[in-house]
């Protein structure tokens, strides 16, 4: 007889607060899942990750993770992880949101974190709608897209989020589907590896909302569309990759470049200009146990 | 504990009020600044932009107030003491994350220079509109602390105090500056670094699992803190939460989280307020005033006075909570409250709830762009002895 294994992911979770709130045949579970496998691979002291996370069906995620994890406003999850990662340079600090959360009320943060290069490792699901409330057009619904404030279709030109990304100045822009599940563990561990703004934007379906709304089936129907539909061109120029309804989806790596980051810039600067009067910001350190 | 003297300009300095914030924010232990610039505030984070990098802080120019008000949260949750500063419009955009310092209860200091409003109204010209605001501005229901500085000197004093009465009670700490406080200039004081007492961040001994973030810790109703990146991986929620930290939508857990946050500053308003009492020995009129106002109200007054007139002085040095028992306390002595603010109404409004009919509450209002006229004061003065 072999003996009951526990799930390798479980260290990762909050097992005291499952089940998750997330419908079944929702791809956010999936992007969790492939993660945590990034987590293990990547050695890294999980003790000094952090993960934060908007306001969302995505922005639970920082919920249920066993890090130490802070679920923000809607949209700001970027700002505070900036804050939170300029105090303590220790920690490895990962935003994980949505796409309406980090793209449209969060859009201001989104753009000046990449331009700033931000040391942070954003994870958008993007399900091209919001979830939470009730399936609302956000700003990557496809042009014809039924939302529920669109209900004669979205007519809006969106967002490519990985083309804004790239021209923001983002070190390190990928894009998988909730499918590729190799492809995205092995997405996030570059990312967690890299310093710098890295964005990785993971298209995933919303059964109860998106597909439904829009007659796609379900969650495995919408698989089998990643699966038939999606084209791996890595290095594909982002201004290429962008997505209309139910169409192709150019997946991989598209970006991955060097450039200094926030942290980086401020003490190359104060350093050239003040020489020893330079006094670098250092972590606050373990605090003290009694 | 004694102020870290690598940040202490110890000494008399000729400063102005916002840069006086500035120093005082240096001399608590601060060395995280997030701002967005706005008149007649920006002076504050100017001045932490050229120091911080002198004494080891960080400053960071965001893209808005949103972004800003939320960095400083993320700042004190790595574990550093943090700031932000702003102004009317400012302090509008920030109101939603002054609710998440309160509802995650962190111990943070904002900083807002009155100026005129409503909306852009006058970017530099001072009012005092925004005292109810400070008090109630974000949705919901949750207490903080509000302090009024007069002078420079306060402004260092006063900010020093934020720092430490965030710590103590785990709860955002709000200055509450005008633009003729936050632009004059006088002299500044500054004490050496062994006379500047700092609270220190009130960090658990306990071991995680052991330790629940939001249970208040024994005799208090304070609970104490961590930061990111020891090992006790806490989950911090806007959501309505248990003692863990944990989502907890339901109103058993509501009412105990809010009853809780605000008891901690109600049950503690007496060792939080401070004020200035003068001349109310046989007063039959007092003044109640704040921030510039007050130093106006000094002159008005000396003119009532000159005509006979018995009036004491009552300077709010804590808005927020009100000194309640002090004001009832003298609503049975005297004929009248005379209450001065730049304002159409607000502090004196608390004023009249608490002299509840035993004495009058004359307001003297000011629609804000500059300070009273004294004379005006004055005349209210008299009007309240007659």
């Amino acid at each position: 007889m072999s003996e009951l294994r526990e799930n390798p992911v479980n260290e990762y979770l909050r097992l005291d607060r499952l089940p998750s709130i997330w419908c079944p045949g929702c791809g956010i579970g999936t992007t969790v899942n492939c993660f945590t496998r990034a987590l293990t691979e990547s050695k890294l002291d999980l003790d000094k990750v952090a993960i934060v996370s908007g306001i969302g069906c995505t922005g639970r995620v920082a919920g249920y993770m066993n890090l130490d994890s802070f679920h923000t406003t809607h949209g700001r999850a970027i700002p505070f992880a900036t804050g939170l990662k300029l105090a303590n340079p220790d920690l490895k600090v990962v935003v994980y949101s949505g796409d309406g959360d980090l793209s449209a009320i969060g859009g201001n943060h989104l753009v000046h974190a990449a331009r700033r290069n931000a040391d942070l490792l954003v994870v958008c699901v993007n399900n091209f709608t919001y979830g939470m409330t009730g399936g609302q057009v956000t700003p990557t619904t496809p042009i014809s897209a039924v939302a529920s404030t669109t209900p004669y279709g979205a007519y809006e030109e969106t967002f490519n989020l990985p083309n804004l990304m790239d021209a923001c100045g983002a070190v390190y822009v990928a894009r998988w589907t909730a499918f590729h599940v190799r492809q995205i563990a092995k997405s996030m561990g570059e990312g967690l590896k890299k310093k710098g703004f890295r964005f990785i934007e993971i298209i995933a379906p919303c059964p109860t909302l998106y597909l439904r709304r829009n007659k796609l089936g379900d969650g495995l129907d919408e698989m089998k569309y990643y699966k038939e539909k999606s084209v791996v061109k890595n290095g594909a120029d982002t201004r290429e990759v962008g997505l209309d309804y139910h169409d192709k989806i150019v997946v991989g790596k598209f970006v991955d470049r060097e450039r200094p980051t926030l942290e980086e810039a401020m003490d190359k600067r104060f350093t050239d200009v003040l020489g020893a009067k330079y006094v670098p910001y250092t972590s606050p350190g373990k605090q003290p146990l009694a | 504990m004694n102020a870290d003297p690598i940040g202490v300009l110890t000494g008399s300095h000729y400063l102005d009020g916002d840069h006086s914030c500035s120093e005082g924010a240096i001399a608590a232990g601060c060395r995280f600044s997030a701002g967005y610039p706005i008149t007649p505030s920006t002076e504050v984070v100017e001045r932490l932009a050229s120091r911080f990098p002198r004494v080891g802080g960080r400053f960071q120019q965001f893209e808005d107030e949103l972004a800003a008000s939320i960095a400083v949260l993320g700042a004190v949750w790595g574990g550093a003491k943090a700031v932000t500063v702003t102004s009317g419009p400012g302090f509008s955009l920030m109101m939603e994350h002054i609710g998440l310092a309160a509802i995650t209860e962190c111990p943070v200091v904002y900083i807002n220079v009155q100026r005129g409003g409503p909306s852009t109204g006058l970017p530099t010209q001072p009012a005092q509109g925004d005292m109810m605001q400070a008090r109630f501005g974000s949705h919901g229901d949750y207490r903080l602390i509000a302090l009024c500085p007069n002078s420079p000197q306060e402004c260092f004093d006063l900010t020093l105090r934020a720092f430490n009465l965030a710590e103590e009670y785990r709860v955002p700490v709000v200055v509450m500056l005008d633009e003729v406080v936050g632009h004059m200039t006088e002299k500044v004081v500054i004490p050496p670094a062994d006379q500047i007492e700092v609270t220190p961040r009130r960090y658990t001994s306990k071991k995680p699992g052991d330790f629940k973030l939001f249970e208040a810790a024994e005799g208090s109703l304070v609970p104490e803190m961590v930061k990111a990146g020891d090992g006790y991986r806490v989950h911090v929620t806007g959501l309505t939460h248990d003692e863990r930290g944990y989502p907890a939508m339901n109103v058993v857990a509501q009412d105990k989280m809010v009853k809780r946050q605000f008891a901690k500053i109600v049950e503690n308003a007496d060792k939080i307020i401070t004020f200035e009492e003068k001349n109310l020995l046989g007063a039959e009129a007092v003044v109640v005033s704040f921030g510039i106002t007050s130093r106006i109200a000094e002159k008005g007054m000396q003119l009532a006075r000159e005509k006979g007139a018995k009036v004491g002085s009552f300077r709010l040095i804590t808005a927020w909570p009100f000194p309640e028992k002090q004001i009832i306390e003298l609503s049975k002595k005297v004929k009248a409250f005379v209450v001065p603010e730049l304002n159409m109404g607000q502090m004196s409004l608390e004023v009249e709830r608490l002299a509840a009919g035993r004495c009058r509450t004359i307001p003297v209002l000011h629609a804000g762009g500059t300070v009273h006229n004294p004379e005006v004061i004055a005349e209210a003065i008299l009007e309240a002895v007659r």
